[in-house]
């Protein structure tokens, strides 16, 4: 299953926050979204899960979802989203609940999203007894039970230290190897578009129109060796350079705001 | 300064830090109110029994407690206590569950929110007992404008704690419910519900107070049996001992309620 940025703009109230904005997120592809604060990338990414109307265009599904998803465009959000008043396994479940499954099917796909995720031994715990990565992790786990298609990531590690980062980048490339999911990855962060992405899709200031398609010209696995540090390096060099100096205008606007 | 071995050196400059982050953190003491409160009561104790308060003012502790007693011996206590127990309990049960419809329908309907605030902001300010009259008027002598005012006065607290309940409701959660394709009234029950269940335990505190309020003033105008009724009357025979030990038992009422309300919050919200 396809999913196509079909020629989207977006305006709240009068100010344009997206023009014209096209691409295709193919099966099994990773897409990173990125550009300077205030472009628009999370505006779309709403957008593209259907949360949000688009003042023209529209987000398009093409071809058939794989037979086992229960929700192929699902997202993992910036701030967990998770409901403090459940514990983690009833997280994981509540996308579920819904559903036509039995409750052994159900036990089922919390297990295997629980045991992906390393919190089998936390299924009893409550989010506020959680570090912030390990919430994450959560949300990764809730959104994996519904057997995605594509996953939609708003700035999924933007809230979590350096350290947290490095671990669930490391458990992002090996979830999105085995599974077979693609993704739209909205990050403000360089490295980590550079590190999981098959292409970059770099917006302009707002309103954010695409500014560069880039293609990461390595498979993901290699990304991870030392020889391939310096071109990924390159590569983030490039798409700074890219959006260095419309960053700078942005930061400028929200402090003069 | 540190020297090779890692020590400190000291000279004549060297001071500590002054600690200045004291204060701003109150921590109650579990027995400091029960102490406090001991204290008072015996300091009143002893003014009264040295004759320094006049008792018909301001009676003895001890004097309070033996009309409470006695009312209790004779049964009267009972009597009246029912009486306002039945009215709270019916107003507060019709006027809560009233409250919570209206109060989800407004938290969640764009068109109940706009008729609905209207009414409750031109509503909720007339002070409830007020309206007994032209209760009494519209439904008889009986218990009903009695259990009506009650109910009035808690329905538009609870109407207001609830919406506002789900205002505060983040708004993240049910974008993630939604995302996930789940249903309108599941989200409902399991998020909403849950998230404005704060706002609508702390609700249940003010609205036992109210109910308390309303019921001791509608049994002061037009009740034979009831606490009010009963403080009014020993109020007019000058009877201070019983008038006080009416005002004792709707305090213990109170608190009664909101330890319940707060044994709810502890089962209820122990996630936070």
């Amino acid at each position: 299953m396809d999913l196509i940025a079909n020629h989207i703009s977006h305006r709240f109230g009068d100010l344009a926050v997206l023009d014209d904005v096209s691409f295709a997120v193919s099966a099994g592809e990773v897409v990173a979204i990125v550009g300077p604060s205030g472009c628009g990338k999370s505006t779309l990414l709403s957008i593209l899960g259907g949360l949000l109307q688009p003042t023209s265009g529209a987000p398009e599904l093409r071809g058939a979802p794989p037979a086992d998803s229960l929700n192929p465009l699902t997202f993992v959000f910036q701030d967990f989203a998770l409901l403090p008043w459940a514990t983690v396994e009833e997280n994981v479940e509540f996308p579920l609940l819904h559903t036509q499954l039995s409750a052994t099917q159900r036990r089922a796909l919390v297990e295997d999203a629980l045991r992906r995720t390393g919190l089998t031994d936390f299924r009893k715990t409550y989010p506020k007894q959680l570090s912030g990565g390990m919430r994450q992790r959560v949300g990764i786990s809730r959104a994996l039970a519904v057997k995605p298609a594509i996953l939609l990531m708003d700035e999924p590690l933007s809230a979590l230290d350096s350290q947290t980062r490095e671990l669930l980048m490391e458990d992002f490339v090996r979830l999105l190897a085995d599974g077979g999911m693609g993704a739209v990855y909205v990050t403000h962060n360089l490295e980590e578009a550079a590190r999981l992405a098959d292409r970059i899709v770099v917006l302009s200031r707002r309103p954010g129109r695409i500014r560069e398609v880039v293609t990461v010209p390595m498979t993901r696995a290699a990304r991870g060796e030392a020889a391939a540090r310096e071109k990924l390096l390159a590569l983030q060099n490039q798409i700074w350079s890219l959006i260095r100096n419309e960053a700078i205008d942005a930061e400028r606007e929200v402090q003069h705001a | 300064m540190l020297d090779r071995a890692g020590k400190p050196v000291k000279d004549d400059t060297t001071r500590r830090v002054r600690f200045r982050g004291a204060g701003f953190v109150p921590a109650s003491s579990r027995f400091g109110g029960w102490i406090a409160l001991a204290l008072v009561i015996a300091i009143w104790q002893a003014a009264g029994s040295a004759g320094l308060v006049n008792p018909l003012f301001l009676p003895a502790p001890s004097a309070i407690v033996r009309a409470i007693y006695e009312l209790a011996k004779s049964g009267a206590l009972w009597q009246h206590l029912s009486a306002s127990l039945l009215r709270i309990g019916v107003g507060w049960v019709l006027g809560t569950a009233a409250g919570v419809a209206v109060g989800f329908a407004i938290g969640l309907s764009r068109l109940a929110r706009s008729v609905g605030i209207t009414f409750i902001s031109a509503l909720f300010p007339i002070p409830k007992i007020a309206l007994l009259p032209l209760l009494i008027l519209w439904l008889g002598i009986g218990e009903e404008p009695k259990i009506a005012t009650i109910a009035l006065g808690v329905f538009f607290s609870t109407a207001i704690s609830v919406y506002s309940g789900v205002d505060a409701v983040p708004r993240n959660l049910i974008r993630m419910a939604q995302s996930f394709n789940v249903p309108f009234a599941t989200i409902v029950r399991k998020v909403v519900w849950p998230g404005a269940l704060p706002a609508i335990l702390a609700g249940f505190r003010i609205t036992a107070s109210v109910a308390l309020l309303l019921v001791v003033s509608a049994e002061m105008i037009g009740a034979q049996y009831g606490i009010g009724a009963f403080v009014l009357q020993a109020g007019n025979l000058m009877q201070t001992d019983q008038l006080l030990a009416g005002v004792v038992i709707l305090s213990v009422f109170g608190l009664v309620v909101g330890k319940v309300i707060g044994w709810l919050e502890t089962r209820l919200l122990h996630w936070r």
